[in-house]
């Protein structure tokens, strides 16, 4: 086994595929995959439709080690249709989710890359993420923590947008982006007066990593490399949040503020300006760093309350 | 099937059930005591703030009536479609309300769903699908998407659709699809007081639509293959 060194360094999380990923956020060699392709479990629904299958599913589970300890570790393909979330897909994450029950690791983390229910097994895809949360959230209450991490091309949308906000904490890059209805689903419904979804700084400023994390939404904005979500993660990881009556209250209370005070906005600028940013148009434009520095004050202010 | 009569028929020893822009909340008097109920009606689409408002009522229900159970009615349209709620991180306000119900069941309530007209995706995982028993009237209507939306997105003919639709109860929209899934638990005809009746008696044991799912030959896989994962043992060495 070797060190998690410089050498891990200078991967691009929003390039990478699912099993490049969890290669280069676990400890070297230290993966183990559950049902993996040789396994051969696909799904039986897309071949009647004439679609191509994969032999994962489009997922991959396993076990394995960060920072010397035991998590279980899950990481959606968004290559794969989107890796949006049939029959199969959604049991290999229930079950993941179910073996942390039992097996107890330090933590279980989600990289999460999906579109939300698979339309080609639609019905078998909402339920199975029904029981994708009830699962997450059972492992929670074990104590146990759960991890999201959003990145990548697909963004994290439908149903495992509410998947990810039921995670203790997420860790996301600036090109990450999270919501439940994708800017195109809004637009095809609705028009492009609602939501111009060609408008790619529009979308960012509306569902994006920087946005998220000004609301609180996610805990972490980090730059897009394997290794800074690998930090975070490890930084993260040790603190489980206990989903208690006082903690839903406090939720309660804040999210009722937070329709309140941006109930009326129709841009991240505007929220960004309503919470007191000096220069919210630049915001899109600073590097992580600078707008982590830059926003420090406010974002705290979310996270606490 | 319209709200108020629906809570006549379900709670013929009386309700206080308020209906109030598409929110309802409020108790009924059912056979074995006093039941919470919440829910939806006019095919509202979930916001932010619906969200919020039923995760109020949640709350209060945990806060101030220890053990009762919970019955929602479903009927929504689906999460609400806009540039607005999403800015404001609807997903989030949804998993509020998710949480808030998996807390009331930790707790002990009981959770029951009945969808009552019309069940869509992000708005029912958002409560309906929370319950440990889901419920369906004959004529509702369970979907996340209907066909003709799913051919246009999927690029698939329409024809193909509705030709698999009847094979396969995996896509097409409809509570018998649902109900072979596993998804919905059994659907209720009138006297509609009894079938409630009989759902607060019934014992009940977790997450149970997997083995529902594969028992009704609907869903064949997810059952085994969480099981698979769960049993699998680590590598030694």
């Amino acid at each position: 086994m070797t060190d998690y060194s410089q050498q891990h360094r200078g991967h691009s999380y929003y390039e990478a595929n699912a099993r490049q990923r969890i290669a280069h956020l676990l400890d070297p060699e230290s993966f183990a995959e559950l049902l993996g392709p040789a396994d051969r479990l696909t799904s039986p629904h897309l071949e009647p439709l004439g679609q191509p299958c994969a032999f994962d599913d489009g997922i991959v589970i396993g076990r394995g080690r960060l920072d010397g300890r035991p998590v279980l570790v899950a990481s959606q393909e968004g290559g794969f249709m989107g890796g949006a979330v049939g029959e199969v897909h959604g049991a290999k994450l229930t079950g993941l989710l179910e073996l942390a029950q039992s097996e107890k690791p330090a933590g279980v983390i989600l990289m999460l890359e999906s579109g939300g229910v698979r339309l080609h097994e639609a019905n078998a895809g909402l339920i199975a993420i029904s029981e994708i949360i009830r699962a997450l959230l059972t492992v929670r209450e074990a104590g146990i923590p759960v991890l999201g991490l959003i990145g990548g091309a697909y963004g994290c949308f439908g149903g495992m947008g509410i998947v990810a906000r039921c995670c203790d904490s997420l860790i996301i890059n600036e090109e990450g982006r999270l919501g439940l209805s994708g800017p195109d689903v809004i637009e095809t419904t609705m028009g492009v007066e609602e939501f111009d979804a060609s408008d790619r700084a529009l979308v960012w400023r509306t569902v994006g990593g920087k946005h998220r994390y000004m609301l609180g939404e996610v805990q972490c904005l980090v730059e897009d490399d394997i290794a800074a979500f690998r930090a975070a993660v490890i930084k993260n990881i040790s603190m489980p949040i206990p989903l208690t009556l006082e903690a839903l209250e406090q939720e309660q209370l804040h999210l009722t503020r937070r329709l309140q005070d941006f109930g009326q906005c129709q841009d991240g600028i505007d929220v960004w300006q309503s919470m007191g940013i000096e220069a919210p148009a630049m915001l899109p434009l600073l590097n992580i760093r600078d707008f982590l520095e830059s926003v420090a004050a406010q974002a705290k202010a979310n996270y606490e309350d | 099937m319209k709200i108020e009569p629906l809570l006549n028929e379900l709670f013929p020893a009386g309700h206080s059930v308020s209906v109030r822009a598409g929110l309802l909340s409020g108790y009924g008097s059912a056979g074995p005591g006093q039941v919470a109920v919440l829910g939806t009606t006019d095919h509202l689409a979930v916001s932010a703030e619906v969200a919020l408002e039923l995760a109020c009522f949640v709350l209060n229900v945990v806060r101030e009536k220890p053990g009762v159970a919970i019955l929602m009615l479903v009927d929504t349209q689906g999460q609400k479609l806009s540039k607005a709620d999403e800015l404001l991180g609807l997903n989030g306000y949804l998993a509020h309300l998710v949480k808030c119900l998996d807390l009331a069941s930790r707790r002990g309530h009981r959770l029951i769903t009945l969808v009552y007209d019309e069940a869509v995706s992000g708005g029912f995982l958002s409560f309906g699908l929370m319950a440990d028993d889901i419920h369906a009237l004959a004529d509702a209507q369970i979907r996340v998407m209907n066909l003709p939306a799913m051919a246009r997105i999927t690029k698939l003919p329409l024809e193909t659709l509705q030709e698999l639709s009847v094979k396969s109860p995996s896509f097409a929209p409809g509570v018998d699809n649902f109900y072979k899934l596993g998804g919905v638990l059994s659907i209720w005809r009138p006297p509609l007081a009894d079938h409630l009746e009989a759902a607060l008696k019934r014992q009940t044991c977790g997450d149970h639509r997997r083995d529902d799912g594969m028992e009704r030959m609907g869903r064949k896989l997810a059952a085994r293959v969480s099981r698979l994962v769960v049993d699998a043992k680590p590598k030694t060495g």
